[in-house]
């Protein structure tokens, strides 16, 4: 275990360094000057210009100015914004925004959809199982803002039972933002659930559990849930590591001081290390969150090692 | 220029009563609410307890009065800073703030005397130092602050200036010469050439006194003295995040402009229709950008009505000005026929499309100056600005018509410009039979990068939002030769000198006349053509009796008068 996980961590390296190449070109490709746009119908002082562009290292080749960056990241320098804030202290605020609304739609996804996909896997074909598929397809072809907007609407304005938006970040005020989040995924994590319970329900061994006289409860329960539940929980891991990585539509529609929006802000500002430097560490976060899944795997599936 | 930031759709505001009469309002709103026994708590509270969010944004820069030149920054230093000047939240008009005395004989020399015992948010006194330090760090070269263009009237503004953009030789000089301490409350300004509107000028943000433990911060562009930056207005900052802003009302202010609630909360969002919902829920007491879906049917003035069915709403018309610039004609040879750029003005359906489009919150412009501003006549483009088919066709037709058959109208496409520069193609479509296409860039910066670098053909769009209510804001940075925002290269010496004269002029009506004039030379040479004037909606929440809007599309967070 411990060999793999190193290994695994020595792979993050280069796929990093791959990953932060491609981010800054991309952003260093954005057209128009960076300064263009920051004083209105004006044009801004020339010295403004020059001593933005001497900052920012703007007039260095692409390739220097990538090291550069690179040799700041090593020493745990993320970039300083136009406003003075380091990218560091804006992740300090916002990440615990983020992280609780993840935590939220995860909570949400796993333990609704889990449940929804076991009943109505049980019983395949039966009235839950009818209900369930129908609620999933309606969930799966509604846009999050629409079923964001609704929400604030309905909930928010005109019923009053949760704050309208989530801009102190307490956790009742995420709650309904989470909820929201996690609608999509959940239609996803009970599907999978059901289709895979569906499926191992039908397999040898549990016809042989329940042949040497296992109760049915105890067949479903111990034998065909454990092994229904990989594929569930690499999906639901896998969309933990993408929630990380902020909900730009969610976090705009409540105005979650979040990472979506610092990343959204940054696109629009053109602040190229507001967008380098966050995704830069989503990018350790979504690698990390899959490795946790990997060894994860080990735990529920015996048939899988990582020695 | 005050710019917009280019995400919100631009907020437009309107002005109410008098600071008098609202507070004759309040102390009767305060009488007849103990007869109703209306269940409100928050009328026999104490103000001072009482805490208003107001919609926010990120501030671009620092919070520097010299280095802010847009409204998200700038909502919130004008709310902590006192200037030697106020403009009247009603008017605009210039009032002495810090200044007891503001005098010139020949509008180039003028002798600035304080009031005594004004004060900082740190307890020292504000002296006449304060100001001439704060504007010679504001001006100097190498602190590349964004505002130091508003000195350059000041003389030896140039000495402070560097040789070459990246500042490798040091200035000759670290002050201005224009600048001249008297004793402690009273110092001289001398202007490099006369500037008849100098007063009028010193209100603008960039003009706040600094203190002293300002010029004591040693750190980069003042990071220390940013994060709880002392001023002498009203309210003080207290808390700077990246999510809101905190201020608090400054017990020993002692200006003729007082907060009326203790605490003031910039809540940050990043799109209006959050704020939006949130004003209506109660949930944001006091929002100045409504989106405009929720214009349409006015729908807005619905939603936001206190319990007793009287408004929680406003609009006010604010000192913005939109305009469609015709590209140069070196760059669009097309364009060099005045009579092409009269009969597209001419073509252009003001009065419906404010109606449809913006279902009233735009005015039909008549000239190139906002109507807020000292020295505003209406009618300077005259008969181009009026819609006239037949006209504008024919004038068209003589002139041969523009090269190609299409012409293309440039917007930025992160702004909600679409549905008018639509319907304006629209308009000249049908009334021109010329091809008329809405070409759109990812975002505000390639907008201007493109304008910048006169990359341009056909029509792009150009929104102005005053500095300071005068004429003279209107005309000199955008048309005058070689100006910094003069993006169609206008050039005309006529127009030039009559600017000159206008500053000369010591008689404030004496000058806005010769700028008047000037602004007539607009409409017989067509540069750009006006579309329209902006007002701004706005909203508050039920804790809110009333509150007026500024011309600046500010809060006048005097003016509040809780239910």
């Amino acid at each position: 275990m411990g060999k793999f996980i190193t290994r695994r961590l020595l792979q993050m390296i280069p796929v990093l360094i791959g990953t932060t190449l491609l981010l800054y070109f991309l952003a260093f490709a954005m057209p128009g000057d960076p300064t263009a746009g920051l004083c209105g119908d004006r044009q801004c002082p020339a010295q403004y210009v020059a001593q933005f562009r001497a900052e920012y290292h703007l007039d260095d080749p692409f390739f220097m100015q990538y090291l550069n960056y690179l040799n700041n990241l090593v020493h745990g320098n993320f970039g300083v914004l136009l406003n003075g804030h380091t990218v560091v202290q804006e992740l300090a605020v916002r990440y615990p925004n983020t992280v609780k609304l993840a935590v939220i739609a995860v909570i949400f996804e796993a333990v609704v959809g889990m449940a929804a996909g076991i009943l109505a896997g049980i019983r395949k074909g039966g009235f839950i199982d009818t209900l369930v598929t129908l609620f999933t397809l309606l969930l799966l072809s509604i846009p999050v803002f629409v079923i964001g907007s609704l929400a604030q609407l309905v909930f928010g304005i005109k019923l009053g039972w949760f704050p309208v938006t989530a801009g102190d970040g307490g956790l009742y005020s995420l709650l309904m933002p989470g909820l929201v989040l996690g609608a999509l995924s959940l239609a996803y994590s009970t599907r999978l659930t059901r289709t895979s319970l569906v499926e191992n329900l039908r397999a040898d061994y549990v016809r042989t559990a329940k042949a040497k006289g296992l109760s049915n409860a105890r067949a479903i329960g111990i034998h065909a849930l454990r092994n229904s539940l990989l594929p569930v929980i690499t999906y639901i891991g896998a969309s933990f590591g993408g929630l990380m990585g902020g909900a730009i539509v969610t976090e705009r529609l409540f105005n979650i001081q979040g990472i979506g929006l610092l990343i959204w802000n940054g696109i629009l500002q053109k602040q190229r290390v507001a967008i380098v430097g966050p995704v830069t560490v989503l990018v350790l976060v979504f690698l990390l969150a899959n490795l946790i899944v990997d060894v994860l795997y080990a735990v529920l599936d015996p048939r899988i090692s990582h020695d | 220029m005050k710019q917009f930031k280019p995400v919100p759709l631009l907020s437009l505001r309107r002005v109410g009563v008098g600071l008098l009469a609202a507070t004759t309002l309040f102390s009767m709103v305060a009488c007849s609410q103990n007869t109703n026994s209306n269940t409100s708590a928050s009328s026999t509270a104490n103000p001072n307890d009482v805490t208003l969010t107001v919609r926010g944004c990120t501030p671009q820069n620092p919070l520097l009065p010299t280095d802010t030149n847009e409204t998200c920054g700038g909502n919130i230093l004008d709310a902590s800073e006192a200037k030697l000047i106020h403009y009247n939240s009603t008017t605009a008009a210039p009032e002495l703030d810090i200044a007891q005395s503001i005098t010139t004989t020949d509008a180039i020399t003028w002798d600035i005397k304080l009031k005594q015992g004004y004060k900082f948010q740190d307890g020292t006194e504000v002296k006449a130092q304060n100001f001439v330090n704060a504007w010679n760090w504001g001006a100097y070269g190498p602190n590349a602050q964004l505002n130091s263009y508003f000195f350059a009237m000041i003389k030896g503004y140039d000495d402070e200036q560097c040789t070459d953009a990246k500042c490798s030789t040091k200035p000759k000089a670290d002050t201005m010469s224009g600048l001249k301490v008297v004793n402690d409350y009273e110092f001289t300004i001398t202007c490099s050439s006369p500037t008849s509107n100098l007063e009028t000028r010193l209100g603008y943000t960039a003009f706040a006194p600094q203190p002293d433990s300002f010029f004591a911060d040693t750190s980069a562009n003042k990071a220390n003295f940013t994060k709880a930056p002392i001023a002498a207005g009203p309210y003080q900052v207290t808390q700077v995040s990246d999510t809101q802003f905190t201020l608090k009302k400054f017990a020993g202010y002692s200006g003729k402009y007082p907060g009326v609630v203790g605490t003031l909360i910039f809540k940050v969002y990043t799109d209006m229709n959050t704020a939006y919902a949130d004003v209506v829920a109660n949930n944001l007491d006091l929002d100045d950008t409504i989106p405009s879906d929720d214009l349409v049917g006015n729908l807005w003035q619905k939603d936001l009505v206190q319990a007793d069915g009287s408004p929680r709403n406003g609009s006010a018309t604010t000192g913005v000005i939109d305009v469609l610039s015709f590209a140069p004609a070196k760059v669009d040879p097309g364009m060099a026929d005045i009579r092409i750029r009269e009969a597209l003005s001419m073509a252009i359906d003001r009065a419906s499309i404010t109606k449809t489009v913006f279902n009233g919150a735009r005015t039909p412009a008549t000239g190139w100056v906002s109507p807020v501003v000292d020295g505003y006549k209406a009618g300077a483009c005259g008969q181009w600005c009026t819609y006239d088919a037949a006209e504008a066709k024919q004038l068209y037709q003589a002139a041969g018509g523009y090269p190609g058959g299409t012409i293309n109208l440039w917007i930025n496409g992160d702004g909600g410009h679409g549905p008018w520069a639509t319907a304006v193609c629209n308009s000249i479509k049908n009334t021109l039979g010329l091809n008329c296409v809405v070409q759109t860039t990812p975002d505000f910066a390639t907008l201007r990068d493109k304008i910048n670098n006169r990359q341009l053909t056909g029509m792009y769009r150009g929104s102005w939002q005053m500095d300071y209510p005068s004429i003279e804001n209107f005309l000199t940075p955008i048309y005058a030769t070689g100006a910094s925002s003069n993006d169609t290269d206008y050039s005309n010496p006529t127009f030039d000198s009559l600017l000159k004269q206008a500053a000369a002029q010591t008689d404030p009506d004496k000058a806005n006349e010769v700028y008047q004039q000037a602004e007539a030379l607009l409409g017989k040479d067509m540069p750009t053509t006006p579309l329209w004037y902006r007002a701004t909606q706005f909203g508050w929440s039920d804790k809110i009796k009333s509150i007026k809007m500024t011309p600046f599309s500010e809060f006048d967070f005097g003016s509040v008068v809780l239910n």
